[in-house]
């Protein structure tokens, strides 16, 4: 490893912070009082288990509010219940009403926002799309849509129930309050001061910059995250014109319900036989409603990992920040190395303006080179102990963050394995009820 | 073979052939359904290079109908079109049909003819049994004109869907007790392209055949003062169902188009699992055997498709061609009874000539009482065949769509077979 010194303090201090600070909190038991009393439990989680495990969660309604935003402008929002529920009281019997509370999209985003910076080696659940994206035509694209928003309640309680099944995340205090605490979570967060790290992380992580020697795992698992992101992408743009395509063929079969229905008024021995089976026509393109509306649960579940692909870049771009800071100050450390070199043997090695002016306008004195050198030999201490750091941290950030992701493949090739399988029982169900259909129809037909 | 004398349309005092409704096509259900499916492969086997079966066994099942149940095959003629051929003369290209039939009529010379026919000579028949049976229901032919021009009329599909509607139109007459008997189909049948043409000159020349369109012109402006409340019935009938058919092709014509465009959109779902399944470990087999399966459900959604296409839209366009027959089998019957009214009203005004006026009228009024006869004869026999034909395409509709969806089923429960077969061999995981 090189040394050089740190370029952005601010990156370091930041890294060292979360680096130590947050974990401590597991297995901390030094809580001020307030925080005791928010507890339903005295004692904090231990290490390893998950809050889900000692707690029921769920986001039971949603219902529209009005009010006044930041411009003081009337405005029409959802919120979303949280309850929670210890699971010992449960088990007790004594089976209490579970505590409550109402929260906006926005403070998930918010609680988001704060998870992503204070763990960054975490490949962090996403949110529910918060626009209606891939959808087919007769599917609302509108936000209050009842089904949309009954999908989207869908997914925050799946993005709470992951975030409290996350042996790290799990943990964490701000989460805890976001599902306890109803007054005043959002000045609680904002005092973490995570916002001031969000606005350096979010500029750090648009940066281009080169590594020389990123850990080849993230490259792949970057490249993987972009393969992900553009096949299931693909799929669900074909799977929302699939949609529209099988909607008109059942529906156009409403219109035999019609004729049908129309043509047994002048018939006589085939007038029962072409009625019923017109309802049978009816009902078949009825049923298309329903189908699609399984069809959109399937399309959420690979919606959640084409927004985990993005969690999962991040983590890899952090990775490369980390690695990238650790060149820099290597970088940085053997150039000041070479200077003191050159210094101290007066031969000029490589071009530095310094060198070529001291030779147009003289060579310094001795006393100046002596003070120089000082200087240098402070920096190159500093330099050395800045690579250290560093490197500490690009290795513990890379053991965190690669036990996070082998987490992760493990859970998204469970549950898209789960999710195709539940794709095949839904075509099954579909089919089903097509035999079914039709085998009525053909009854009344031959009736005709 | 029906029973009885052959009708001489020539002489209208001869008796009205009441055994017609009588000779009732009693068609059973489980027959019919059979006719359809086999009836498939036989018109497949005859596309335009291809030998087909021309036994007479295979031809049984083609548009069987029994006049009495003890009987197993009273059918004595089976006739086949296929082997379209484009011919290209100086003047014009078109395209000509082998007609091929077998037959134990004693009225045939032979047992068996091969001859070649061009659309025009199947107008010729058509038309020349109008002509002799005006108030007979000759089975429609498929459409003369193509909106569309040149292109579309020598397009595979249309010479295909052409060719059997040409096939079905003469199993219809064969398969008429009367019609099946007339010279001009006989003649059609068997004679060679030169003797076809030769008699076709014969016959009523151009100058009757114009007294015959004035006469029918003129009763047309004139109208009929009493029509019978059956022939109104019928004439309300025919309108509706006229409607009914067109509204029928037409909804079919649109759920073949979607299915069509769903298909498109379908075949683009495999390649993505596939490519996807590149990325993978672990779900690289799921993801492989999705793809499969979906490529499978494309197969059997285009078969249907092509069913829907081939077999039920033919007969339901065939039924909308058959209510323009109809319509004016109707208006001849009211031309004949306007006829008659006319003369009738002529007499009761004339004081002169009254004995050949009456001779007239009476043989008119014979004329009225046999075409009316006719028609409800002939109209009840449509009717039962237009019943039996529709309840057996829809209930085959049925099926066909009951067995894609049960070919579905089977491909995706053999996804589920494989993902448990995986999951037990792998370890643990929850069944749920």
């Amino acid at each position: 490893m090189k040394c050089a010194c740190a370029t952005n303090y601010n990156t370091v201090r930041m890294m060292a912070d979360t680096g130590s600070e947050e974990i401590a909190v597991i297995g901390n038991t030094d809580l001020t009082p307030s925080e005791l009393e928010n507890n339903i439990k005295n004692t904090m989680v231990e290490k390893g288990t998950t809050l889900l495990k000692r707690m029921e969660i769920s986001v039971a309604e949603a219902e529209k509010r009005t009010g006044k935003n930041a411009v003081s402008m009337q405005e029409t929002y959802t919120v979303y219940l949280i309850e929670t529920r210890a699971v010992d009281a449960a088990s007790e019997g004594a089976n209490p009403a579970p505590d409550s509370l109402w929260r906006r999209y926005s403070e998930f985003e918010l609680l988001r926002n704060y998870l992503l910076v204070t763990y960054p080696f975490v490949v962090v659940p996403p949110l529910p799309e918060k626009r209606a994206e891939f959808v087919w035509h007769k599917l609302s694209a509108d936000n209050m849509d009842p089904d949309f928003v009954e999908r989207r309640r869908v997914g925050l309680e799946n993005f709470l129930l992951r975030v409290a099944s996350h042996p790290v995340l799990s943990n964490d205090n701000i989460f805890y309050s976001f599902l306890t605490q109803e007054q005043s979570w959002k000045e609680v967060v904002f005092e973490t001061g995570f916002q001031a790290k969000a606005d350096s992380r979010l500029k750090a992580l648009n940066a281009t910059f080169r590594v020389k020697n990123p850990d080849k795992r993230f490259a792949e698992m970057k490249h993987y995250g972009d393969e992900l992101q553009s096949v299931i992408s693909q799929l669900l743009r074909v799977r929302a014109r699939v949609a529209d395509r099988l909607y008109g063929v059942y529906k156009v079969h409403g219109n035999y319900g019609r004729v049908f229905s129309e043509w047994s008024a002048i018939e006589k021995e085939m007038g029962d036989g072409l009625q019923s089976a017109g309802h049978h026509m009816d009902a078949y393109a009825a049923s298309v409603d329903d189908i699609l509306e399984e069809e959109e649960h399937y399309a959420d579940q690979l919606k959640e990992y084409l927004f985990y692909t993005e969690a999962l870049r991040a983590v890899c771009r952090k990775h490369e920040l980390c690695q990238f800071e650790l060149e820099m100050a290597a970088q940085d450390l053997t150039s000041k190395k070479q200077q003191r070199e050159e210094l101290a043997t007066g031969t000029v090695r490589t071009f530095s303006l310094k060198g070529m002016t001291s030779k147009l306008f003289g060579q310094e004195t001795p006393e100046q080179r002596e003070a120089k050198l000082k200087t240098l030999e402070t920096q190159i201490e500093d330099g050395e102990e800045m690579v250290k750091e560093k490197n500490a941290e690009c290795e513990e950030f890379v053991k965190n963050a690669w036990v996070d992701i082998e987490r992760f493949k493990e859970q998204k090739d469970r549950d898209l394995k789960e999710a195709l399988i539940s794709y095949a029982i839904m075509q099954i169900s579909m089919c089903k009820k097509g035999i079914q259909v039709w085998s009525n129809a053909k009854e009344c037909f031959s009736k005709m | 073979m029906m029973s009885g004398t052959v009708v001489d349309s020539s002489s209208p005092t001869a008796a009205a052939p009441d055994d017609i409704s009588g000779s009732v096509l009693e068609l059973d259900e489980d027959e019919d359904l059979e006719v359809f499916s086999k009836d498939t492969n036989f018109m497949d086997g005859s596309s335009l290079n291809t030998s087909m079966q021309t036994s007479p066994g295979s031809m049984v099942n083609q548009y069987k109908f029994e006049e009495e149940e003890e009987q197993s095959d009273t059918k004595d003629i089976f006739v086949t079109v296929d082997n379209p051929e484009s011919h290209v003369t100086a003047i014009e290209t078109f395209i000509t049909y082998r007609v091929l039939t077998k037959t134990t009529r004693s009225e045939f010379d032979s047992s068996e003819y091969e001859v070649r026919r061009r659309y025009q000579d199947f107008f010729w028949l058509k038309c020349k049994l109008e002509e002799a049976h005006p108030t007979l229901i000759v089975p429609p032919l498929p459409e003369k004109f193509v909106m569309k021009g040149m292109v579309e009329r020598f397009n595979n599909d249309f010479i295909e869907t052409r060719k059997k509607a040409l096939h079905k139109f003469l199993n219809r007459i064969a398969d008429h007790p009367i019609l099946s008997c007339s010279e001009d189909f006989k003649v059609f049948l068997t004679a060679q392209a030169w003797e076809l043409a030769s008699h076709k000159k014969q016959g009523p020349g151009f100058l009757s055949r114009m007294g015959d369109t004035v006469r029918a012109v003129a009763a047309t402006v004139r109208g009929v003062r009493n029509r019978p409340e059956e022939f109104n019935a019928i004439q309300d009938y025919v309108e509706a169902f006229s409607q009914k058919m067109t509204s029928m092709d037409k909804i079919t014509q649109r759920i073949i188009k979607e299915q069509k465009e769903y298909l498109e959109e379908m075949k683009e779902c495999g390649p993505i699992y596939t490519l996807w399944s590149g990325s993978e470990e672990e779900l690289v087999e799921p993801l492989k055997m999705m793809a499969s399966c979906l490529d499978r459900c494309c197969r059997d959604s285009e078969e249907h498709t092509q069913y829907l296409s081939s077999n039920l839209l033919p007969i339901l366009h065939e039924y909308v061609l058959s209510t323009e027959t109809l319509k004016a089998v109707l208006r001849r019957r009211d031309n004949i009874q306007a006829e008659f009214e006319a003369k009738n009203e002529a007499l009761a005004t004339k004081k002169t000539d009254s004995e050949a006026l009456k001779e007239e009228i009476d043989k008119l009024e014979d004329k009225l009482e046999w075409a009316n006869n006719t028609l409800k004869g002939d109209w009840s026999r449509w009717q039962k065949s237009m019943r039996s034909d529709l309840k057996a395409a829809f209930t085959y509709t049925a099926e066909k769509n009951m067995e894609y969806y049960e070919k579905c089923l089977a491909v995706w429960e053999s996804f589920l077979l494989s993902q448990r077969t995986e999951a037990s061999e792998g370890g643990d995981r929850d069944e749920s």
